[in-house]
């Protein structure tokens, strides 16, 4: 019976599957599963890459998911520098999610290993591998559970440079990782999003790819290009569901820059992340319905952020909506907002919206009504333009 | 299918399963067999009888000591210590240093001419003995109590002045509470406030050393030191570290200072286990328990402990250094609140790392009551002229506030130091800028 029911389920509606996330009603219009085998958010053609001028030109490239785009990340990284050094709980294996996939049989149980389960520990253990030069990547298995090494991050890995003052010991070279963001069925403690949380914490960049391509280059540029502690935070329901053309040289993406993902000149809509996806498809369904042109941003660095990107296009549209998974009180959205209200207030035509989680926890059950969906989107697109 | 899985990657020759180090080799118990063969615990025997372990009927973890009370050595068969005369006198004069910088200090800070001071009056024999012990290539991470580290290890007056003025020759470019010294070489990290944080910090820069000298044969083998209380040893970060450290073979050395009391806490609410030693051993850590006053134990005790450190490709190790915070716990602290003075007054009396040495070198013939004198007057005024240089130099100028942040000063803190700007300029009577480096071009 079970099985009969399920599949039938499937004849009628093929990506619909038994758990809360993705079971809209059959008359949706608006909150269908994501496609992401066609959205225009990812590279499916290698050729669609040498139009992107962050890529690098002429190169070869392979169709990835975002978690092999991150072990590619990883194994170049690894590569690239023996002072890269990678950990964390059940890394070693692979990951649970797969991101380290073979990499201690490639570089070695002294670079690649499994720590005791101590978060603290984990972050503790990486700002001293980088106080004494190393560029140690570490992983928490689920943002949901960095809270343990909160004071490691806030008062220790951000205040370290500052606090040595003139004697230069910093911990730059860290990167912590962590699979962030709702699946669907991960309740309370594997759902959520506390990149505004770091946010409010001088010394620390906090980073959030949309796509496997963004994935690399963003890793990259965290590990390389800065001296500056990074939390890397990894949508996790995008490490099997996003494909894409990945180059698979070493590239970087700069950190602290926001992408103009789609041009337009009615309504500016900042975002990052999984939610990119949701924003593409509530700005398909409006621009059809209302006629209208909306240019979408990708944030990518959370901070510090690109004020001016953001600034220049309300500037141009007058009119700005921030969507985010996590929750809206004192979320990224409340800076966003505020910055645009102190820089563009003039060209203001409507306030700013923002739509995001509410503000409360993510019970197995209610997660669709509680996260931000294409509905959602498409209402405060509708209500800001109609202002 | 997740067992299947794991199944499929035992067998496969590219997963790395087979190189991490496994504690048993048969997942099944040998049959007749008289010991368990569980992966958590392996080569425990059954035993019918059920017998809990009381830690009370345990003998207590002895203290090893060197010399007693009089400055005597108590062992007339034991090996030389195989450091010069005049070696030990520099850490006589160290430990005398620092306990006359301390008193000067702390009276400097009632009189409100500094922020903030704590002295370590009781405990210069750990830091001074365990430091003497160091190359300078090592590394340190410290708590707060062990300015004697940094004066064994050159830190200068000036350097101590500086950073307790807040000053523009302050390593900390002005931005730490006094007494969070730091020193770029011999490395010593600054400290910070937040207790116990550097202890997994320590084994992580430990295991980066060990990487190091593995991949460059030409870097010589170097250990952390990492220095910590009785009571941060109750915080979490102490059993990550310890822990991370075991299982990693991190060449770090943990040097407790057990000095009977976190500010007013005493060790009996603090634990009830046998101090912090017991606890190393649970970690599987090289473990000993050192009399805190005497200097040669805690220099001998630390000499193997670095060996051991850097032998078997690295292997933390636990020392427990068992002295008496003799002084309040701050300046802001009136210890007296919660424990006798005559208790104080006592340990004072009866014992301390100073006087020890001092019988030992005046056994010798090395000290007299008369170089005693001398010594302290200069030291005293020394310090005295230090101070008076560090008061009257000039703070960091003001755009100090805002750089080390990032690697790069921000784009939003430009914009923040602009603003700041503007803000002092229109309302120059309301701040005083003469003390700062430039004054409001300093930003």
């Amino acid at each position: 019976m079970h099985t009969l029911r399920s599949s039938t389920l499937r004849l009628i509606r093929p990506p619909c599957r038994r758990y809360s996330t993705a079971a809209p009603s059959a008359a949706s219009r608006l909150n269908l599963p994501i496609d992401y085998r066609s959205s225009p958010l990812l590279h499916h053609s290698s050729a669609s890459l040498s139009n992107n001028l962050e890529l690098p030109e002429s190169t070869t490239s392979k169709s990835l998911n975002m978690y092999q785009a991150i072990n590619s990340a990883l194994r170049t990284a690894l590569t690239a520098s023996n002072q890269v050094m990678l950990f964390g709980e059940d890394v070693a294996f692979g990951g649970v999610f797969r991101c380290s996939m073979d990499l201690q049989s490639e570089f070695g149980s002294d670079r690649v290993f499994n720590t005791p389960l101590t978060e603290q520990g984990i972050v503790g253990f990486a700002i001293g591998a980088a106080a004494e030069g190393m560029r140690p990547v570490a992983e928490i298995q689920f943002a949901d559970y960095v809270f343990p090494a909160f004071d490691q991050i806030v008062n220790e890995a951000a205040k370290f440079r500052y606090r040595e003052g003139n004697t230069e010991a910093n911990a730059g070279g860290m990167v912590v990782r962590m699979p962030c963001g709702a699946v669907g069925h991960g309740a309370l403690y594997h759902t959520q999003s506390p990149e505004a949380l770091f946010a409010h914490v001088p010394g620390v960049r906090v980073v959030m790819p949309r796509s496997p391509s963004q994935a690399k280059g963003l890793l990259l540029a965290s590990i390389f290009e800065h001296n500056d502690p990074v939390i890397f935070m990894e949508p996790k329901i995008l490490y099997r569901a996003a494909v894409e053309h990945v180059p698979s040289e070493y590239y970087t993406i700069p950190l602290s820059k926001a992408e103009i993902v789609k041009p337009g000149n009615d309504l500016t809509i900042v975002s990052y992340g999984q939610p990119m996806y949701l924003c593409s498809a509530a700005i398909a369904a409006a621009e059809k319905a209302m006629g209208v042109n909306i240019e979408l941003i990708d944030l990518r660095t959370i901070y510090p952020w690109d004020r001016q990107t953001v600034l220049d296009s309300v500037t141009k549209t007058g009119r700005a909506i921030v969507v985010h998974e996590s929750m809206i009180n004192y979320g990224v959205g409340a800076e966003v907002a505020a910055t645009i209200q102190d820089g563009a207030f003039l060209r203001l035509e409507a306030p700013v919206k923002r739509v995001a989680g509410w503000s409360t926890h993510t019970g197995l059950e209610f997660e669709k009504f509680i996260l931000p969906d294409v509905a959602r989107i498409y209402d405060a697109i509708k209500q800001t333009l109609e202002y | 299918m997740s067992l299947n899985l794991l199944g499929r990657f035992a067998r496969s020759p590219r997963v790395a399963l087979n190189r991490v180090p496994r504690r048993w080799s048969s997942i099944s118990q040998r049959p007749g067999s008289d010991r368990v063969q569980f992966p958590g615990a392996v080569n425990s025997k059954f035993t019918t009888e059920m017998s809990f372990i009381n830690p009370t009927d345990l003998p207590s973890i002895p203290t090893f000591r060197v010399m007693n009370s009089d400055g005597e050595l108590l062992d007339p068969n034991r090996k030389p210590l195989g450091v010069s005369n005049e070696e030990i006198l520099t850490w006589y004069k160290n430990m005398l240093a620092v306990s006359v910088m301390d008193v000067v200090m702390f009276e400097a800070q009632r009189q409100g001419r500094l922020s903030f001071y704590m002295v370590s009056a009781g405990e210069e024999g750990i830091s001074v003995g365990s430091a003497a012990a160091l190359t300078p290539d090592d590394v340190v991470f410290a708590q707060y109590r062990e300015t004697g580290v940094f004066q064994q290890r050159g830190f200068t007056l000036k350097d101590f002045m500086s950073q307790l003025f807040a000053n523009c020759n302050d390593n900390g470019r002005g931005r730490n509470m006094p007494v969070h010294y730091g020193s770029k070489y011999p490395r010593i990290h600054a400290i910070s406030s937040p207790l116990a944080t550097q202890i997994p910090q320590a084994s992580g820069a430990a295991y980066a050393l060990k990487l190091q000298s593995l991949q460059n044969p030409d870097i010589p083998p170097r250990i952390v030191a990492c220095y910590f209380g009785e009571g941060a040893a109750s915080e979490g970060d102490f059993h990550a570290g310890l822990n991370i450290a075991a299982t990693r073979s991190s060449p770090v050395v943990f040097i407790c200072r057990n000095n009977g009391y976190a500010i007013s806490t005493p060790t009996l609410e603090q634990y009830r286990g046998d101090g912090i030693a017991s606890r190393g051993v649970g970690y599987g850590i090289d473990t000993i328990r050192v009399d805190g006053n005497d200097i040669f134990a805690v220099y001998e005790a630390m000499q193997e402990a670095r060996r051991i450190a850097l032998s078997d490709g690295g292997r933390p190790v636990l020392i427990e250094a068992m002295s008496y915070r003799v002084s309040h716990h701050s300046t802001s602290d009136d210890s007296f609140a919660y424990r006798a003075r005559v208790e104080v007054e006592d340990w004072k009396r009866r014992d301390n790392p100073i006087i020890r040495l001092r019988k030992w070198l005046e056994n010798q013939g090395l000290w007299n009551e008369d170089l005693e004198r001398e010594t302290r007057d200069k030291m005293r005024k020394d310090v005295l002229k230090a101070f008076g240089e560090a008061e009257r130099e000039k703070k960091p100028p003001i755009r100090e506030a805002f750089t080390d942040v990032y690697e790069e000063i921000t784009e939003e803190a430009e914009a923040q130091m602009k603003e700041l700007k503007r803000i002092l300029e229109t309302y120059p009577d309301e701040y005083d800028l003469r003390q700062y480096q430039d004054g409001v071009k300093g930003i």
